[in-house]
This record gives C-alpha cells, sequence and structure tokens, in this order.
C-alpha cells in the first residue's frame, strides 16, 4: 500500500513537473516576440528608399527600447528587387516559411498590389510604408491592409487646388503612361477644374522615356497658364532641367507632386529652384516631433531623413498601436486592426489618422524648392481623404 | 498646331528618326550581310551612352569623350566578333538569339557591377547648349541641330561606301556568296570583322550623341533594340537606304504620335509597321 502510494506520487510529481514545464513558457507568454516581415528594395533604383524605410521604422523600436508594445521584435528582411515578377514568391516565403505577423513593404506600386493579394488571401497583416497606387486603398482595400504613406491621388489634388486658387484657368498634364502618373494626372485635374479652371491637354510617354522634347514643343506651343507634370528620381531632373533650357520656366509655371523635387533639386543644378510641389511632408516644418525625429535619426544614421523615413517609422508606430490593444496576449487580429483603424499617429509630418479604407487623412503641405531644400510654404489642403473609390469594406 | 511648331516638331522628328538611323543601320548591315539576328545591339547603344558618361566624367569634355569613344568601340567591336560572333556565321538563327540575349544579360550585368542603377545625366557641351529662338515662346536647341547634321553626313558616308567603294563592292558580293568572295583572294574574315566593328561603332555613337538629351539609364539598350528591329523590318532587312526612309518614319510617327494622340503614346510606331507590312510585306526597300 505504502509502495503503491509511494509510486503515485512519484507519477504525480512527474506530471507536475511536465506540466510545469509546460506552463513555464506561458507564463512567459507576456513577452512573446512579434515577427515582422520587412519586404523592401535593398538593390536597384530604389534600394535608398528601402533603406530609409527600414531606419526609419528601427528608429521608432530603438526609441521604445527595443521593443514593441513591450513585444521583442524579430525581423525576417527580403530584398524584393522591385521586381513585381518575384513578389508573390517572396511574400509566401514570408508568410508561410517564416510566418511573420505583419508584413511591411513596399516602395514599388506593382510589388505592393502582389503582395496585398497574398495579404488578403493568407489574412496576414500588412502595412505598406510607401507605394502610392490608389487602388491598394481603394477597389483592392482589406480589413488587414493599412498604409502609412499616401495615395498618388492625394498630393496631385491638393496641388490642382493650389493652381485654382492662384487664378491659372488653363493647364497642360504631362506624365509618363503608367499607373501612377495617371492618378496623379486625375487627382490634379479634380481639384483644378472644380476650382474652375480646365485641363487643356494630358500628354503623355511610356515609362522611361526622357525624350521630353516633342512634349515640350507642344507645351509651348499651346500656351497654358500653368503645367502639372508627375515624374520622380532621374526622369524627373532631366525633365526639369529641359524644362528650364526650353525656356519655359519662365514663362509658364510648373507644378508637380513633391516626388519630383524630393531628393532631386542636386542632380537638377539649380533648374530646380524656386519649383513649388505638395507632399505630405517638408523641410522646415516647425513640429516638435519632427525635430525630435530628425535628430535622432541624423545621430543614428549619419544623414538627413526624408518622407521614406517618416513613412517607415510611421508604420511601426501603427504596429505598435494594434500590439497595445491585444496586450501582450494572443496576436487576435480583429482586436489590433480595430485599434489601429482608431490609432491617431503622432507623425513627423503631424498627427494623422486613418480613413475607413486604411489610408492617411493627412495634411499636404505646399513646398519651394530653395538650394538642396524643399520648405514649407504653407498647408495647401488641411486633412486630406483620398476618396477611396471603389473600396467597399 | 500653328506653323512654327508645326516646324519644329519636323526637325524633332528628324532629329529622333536620324539617331535612330544611326542604330538601325548597323544592325541591318550585321543582319542583312552576315545573317546574323543580334539581339545584344541595343547593348552596344547603351555601351556608347556609359562611355560617354565615363569619359565625360573624365575629361568634362562630351566632344572630346565621343573622339576616344569611337575608337574604343571599333576595338570592342572587332574584340567581341573575334571571340564570339564569327562562331555564329554557320549557326542558325536560334543558336544566334540565345548567345546575343545572354550577352545582354551580361552587359546588363557588368554595367551594374561597374556604374551601378542609378540614372545619370551627361551635359551638353557648352559650345552647343544655346538654343535658336523661332517665334516667342519656341526655340530650337542646337545640340539637336548637331545631332541630324552629323547623322546626315553619316548616312551620306554609309551610302557611299557600301556603293561607291571597293570595300562596299566585297560587302556586298560577301552577303551574296562568302565562299566565292573568299576564293576570289579576298580576306572575308577580315571584312566581317571590320563591318561588324563599324555596326558596334555607329551603334556606341548613337548612343554617345543621345546621353546628354535621353540621359544614361539602365536598360536602354533594349529600348532601341526593339525600335531599331522594327524599323529593319520595315525598310527591309539589309537595305541602309531603307533603314534610313524607315528610320524617318518612325521618327515622325512617334513625335506626331505622342503629341497628336497622347493615349497612343507608344503605340503609333506599331501601327506604322503593322501598316507598311500589310503593303509590302518584306519591307520597303527588298535586299538587292
Amino acid at each position: 500500500m505504502e509502495k503503491q502510494n509511494r509510486k503515485a506520487t512519484r507519477v504525480v510529481a512527474v506530471l507536475a513537473g511536465l506540466g510545469l514545464a509546460t506552463l513555464m513558457p506561458l507564463a512567459a507568454h507576456a513577452a512573446e516576440k512579434v515577427k515582422v516581415g520587412l519586404m523592401l528594395p535593398y538593390t536597384g533604383t530604389y534600394a535608398a528608399l528601402g533603406n530609409a524605410i527600414t531606419n526609419g521604422f528601427k528608429q521608432y523600436v530603438a526609441e521604445q527600447g527595443g521593443t514593441l508594445a513591450g513585444r521583442e521584435v524579430e525581423y525576417f528582411v527580403v530584398d524584393d528587387e522591385s521586381d513585381p515578377a518575384k513578389a508573390t514568391e517572396n511574400t509566401n516565403k514570408l508568410v508561410k516559411r517564416d510566418e511573420v505577423d505583419v508584413l511591411v513593404g513596399t516602395v514599388h506600386s506593382g510589388v505592393a498590389l502582389a503582395m496585398a493579394k497574398v495579404a488578403r488571401d493568407t489574412k496576414t497583416l500588412m502595412i505598406i510604408p510607401n507605394a502610392g497606387a490608389d487602388e491598394l486603398t481603394g477597389p483592392l482595400c482589406a480589413p488587414n491592409v493599412f498604409r502609412t504613406s499616401f495615395t498618388n491621388w492625394q498630393p496631385a489634388y491638393a496641388m490642382g487646388k493650389v493652381a485654382a486658387e492662384k487664378g491659372h484657368k488653363t493647364a497642360v498634364t504631362l506624365t509618363w503612361k503608367y499607373a501612377a502618373g495617371e492618378q496623379a494626372v486625375e487627382g490634379f485635374a479634380k481639384a483644378f477644374e472644380a476650382g474652375g479652371g480646365k485641363v487643356v491637354k494630358q500628354l503623355t510617354l511610356p515609362f522611361p522615356n526622357v525624350e521630353f522634347q516633342a512634349l515640350l514643343t507642344e507645351v509651348a506651343s499651346l500656351k497654358p497658364d500653368a503645367v502639372y507634370v508627375f515624374f520622380a528620381g532621374g526622369g524627373a531632373a532631366k525633365f526639369v532641367k529641359d524644362y528650364d533650357a526650353a525656356g519655359l520656366k519662365k514663362s509658364i509655371p510648373l507644378y508637380s507632386s513633391g516626388f519630383l523635387t524630393d531628393g532631386t533639386l542636386e542632380a537638377m543644378g539649380g533648374a530646380g529652384e524656386g519649383l513649388l510641389t505638395a507632399l505630405h511632408y517638408a523641410d522646415g516644418l516647425e513640429i516638435p516631433k519632427d525635430k525630435d525625429f530628425r535628430t535622432k535619426y541624423a545621430m543614428t544614421y549619419k544623414m538627413q531623413p526624408d518622407v521614406y523615413a517618416v513613412q517607415g517609422y510611421d508604420a511601426a508606430q501603427l504596429l505598435k498601436s494594434g500590439l497595445d490593444a491585444v496586450k501582450g496576449g494572443k496576436l487576435d487580429q480583429a482586436t489590433m486592426v480595430k485599434a489601429m483603424e482608431a490609432a491617431t499617429i503622432d507623425s513627423p509630418r503631424g498627427a494623422f489618422t486613418l480613413s475607413k479604407a486604411h489610408n492617411p487623412v493627412q495634411d499636404i503641405y505646399l513646398r519651394k524648392a530653395e538650394g538642396k531644400d524643399n520648405k514649407l510654404v504653407n498647408v495647401a489642403v488641411k486633412k486630406l481623404a483620398d476618396p477611396a473609390r471603389g473600396c467597399r469594406m | 498646331m500653328d506653323f512654327t511648331t508645326f516646324l519644329i516638331q519636323i526637325l524633332n522628328s528628324l532629329q529622333y528618326g536620324l539617331l535612330l538611323f544611326l542604330v538601325a543601320s548597323g544592325l541591318t548591315l550585321v543582319f542583312g550581310i552576315m545573317g546574323i539576328i543580334n539581339l545584344a545591339h541595343g547593348s552596344f547603344y547603351m555601351v556608347g551612352a556609359y562611355l560617354a558618361f565615363a569619359l565625360t566624367s573624365l575629361t568634362g569634355n562630351l566632344m572630346l569623350s565621343i573622339a576616344l569613344g569611337i575608337p574604343l568601340a571599333f576595338v570592342f567591336g572587332a574584340l567581341l566578333e573575334w571571340l564570339l560572333f564569327a562562331h555564329l556565321y554557320k549557326r542558325d538563327h536560334l543558336e544566334q538569339v540565345l548567345l546575343t540575349y545572354g550577352l545582354i544579360l551580361i552587359f546588363e550585368e557588368l554595367r551594374s557591377l561597374a556604374v551601378g542603377d542609378d540614372v545619370h545625366g551627361v551635359d551638353i557641351p557648352a559650345l552647343f547648349s544655346a538654343s535658336i529662338p523661332l517665334s516667342d515662346t519656341l526655340s530650337y536647341p542646337v545640340y539637336r541641330i548637331l545631332i541630324s547634321v552629323v547623322c546626315l553626313v553619316l548616312a551620306g558616308a554609309l551610302w557611299w561606301l557600301m556603293q561607291r567603294t571597293r570595300l562596299g563592292m566585297m560587302i556586298r558580293a560577301g552577303s551574296h556568296d562568302r565562299d566565292m568572295v573568299q576564293a576570289l583572294g579576298i580576306d572575308i574574315n577580315l571584312l566581317y570583322r571590320t563591318v561588324f566593328a563599324l555596326g558596334v561603332v555607329l551603334a556606341a555613337l548613337a548612343g554617345m550623341l543621345a546621353a546628354p538629351i535621353s540621359s544614361v539609364y539602365p536598360g536602354m539598350g533594349s529600348s532601341v533594340l526593339i525600335i531599331s528591329f522594327v524599323i529593319v523590318v520595315i525598310g527591309g532587312i539589309g537595305s541602309v537606304w531603307g533603314a534610313l526612309v524607315a528610320a524617318l518614319l518612325i521618327g515622325f510617327a512617334d513625335t506626331f504620335g505622342k503629341v497628336l494622340l497622347p493615349d497612343l503614346a507608344g503605340l503609333a510606331v506599331y501601327l506604322v509597321m503593322a501598316v507598311v507590312l500589310l503593303w509590302r510585306p518584306e519591307g520597303i526597300f527588298k535586299k538587292g
């Protein structure tokens, strides 16, 4: 009897021990990691943008003491090479193999569209820190897909409003024939025509063609009151130089979304001086949060932050508000999504909230190119929301 | 469109067409005479543009860079023919396509390693950076006139070389019967090497001249390659004269297409090709 008792005690003890062993991680559950999949361009034309977004994201995590909502952050990094052909496979790698809790990416709209499709299909939380394709928070919107940047439509709409307010009656638009350009031109035309102006001609050329001569000749002969363009990167620098060289800068004011002059003013070699552009960020914002952000960024990375760094920083902030809501427990997506939808992001660009379609409702600034900076002139449109046409959620 | 605008757009068309001719003439020579489908021809254009960029960074003078770049391109072309293309004459078109496609990938990768994937600008030489005013808002850049003149002179020289010189006669004969020309005591290998290198020089020169107006960027060769094949096909394979006419036709179609039918920008060229080929399936000028 005694022997049996002793045996039973031993069994119970072993069982208890086992139980304790399985309970131990449960007790430690409060500090469970969050797996973040960073899918961004780290090589190629957009490498600088991918790095800036990553830097911004990590800076926010560092400011929180290296954790988000008390959780350790584990990064899974994939270079998307801005190649839409590889996008689905890359995204699947992060979702299926690495089992990330959230996808953060990317710059290139084509890649982002493929990513968003995987995110929707697998119901993985996704935060877009740049790609401006209207569709992402339009017809293709989803409860688990968020954006901390902009839609192509937003800055263009703001610029159209400013152009109309300046009393311009006619305008010609010019862009590459691709989605971002067409969406921007549409936004500009919408606001410009609502303000009493008229877009007399929409000129396009194939991407990434930079032979503008024939189109500049056409602009000069149409003599509109204003010209709106959407170009970025090397093509932007080339366009502004050609516009100046053709003698048009003196006679017809040139307006654009901020991507025309962001990071390209040096390459323009003075031809960009004085250009007015609209964007959700500017140099010389009198916002304490921005000053703090810029100082810390410059100290950590030994360079000045840009709009891309801001968008990465805000992606981390948005994720934190979701994580806060589940209080260290299981990452329940419904709870997180609800909290993220309700969040006010204390961004260096100025605080913003999200629209129903999960796109920032934000101030769009009017900026003027001075030297290497895009200096703040004023707020072009306050709290501008994308119309999010086609989003059913 | 008023008269001055129309005039400038004509000049734009001519300038673009003539530049395309430089690329396409080399392609049609190699294609028509040696029978090689050279998909890497666009890469020679790119090599030229990057050469102009690199040399201009060193010398600070585009004209000097072009003067240095031409012999470099010639040697590069001759070496490439000796190493690779000389082995392709008797192979079928599929193998030529595979090898030359591989070359595109290799050239792009080498470029990426050497200078990265950024877009670079090359400044127009100060001497030619002015514009000629034609009305109160319209003016035409001197540099583009220069391009047109250089291309026209080269077109004339090429025609003279092919039709009026002994060398041209040998080249034309070689395209008909390689063995017979060899039997007559002409070093056909040297002849082909020269023609190939000449084709490379023409494409590279086009790239060098275009560098200031089209920028220097990754993948610039492939866009020009496609349009060059369109020109070669429209003009008639192997015909230099046909390449000139077709290149001008494409120049006009592209320029006026961009301006008059902006929604179809980029399509106008292919519409022209379709119409021409329906009319003359072997191109405007048949090889002969």
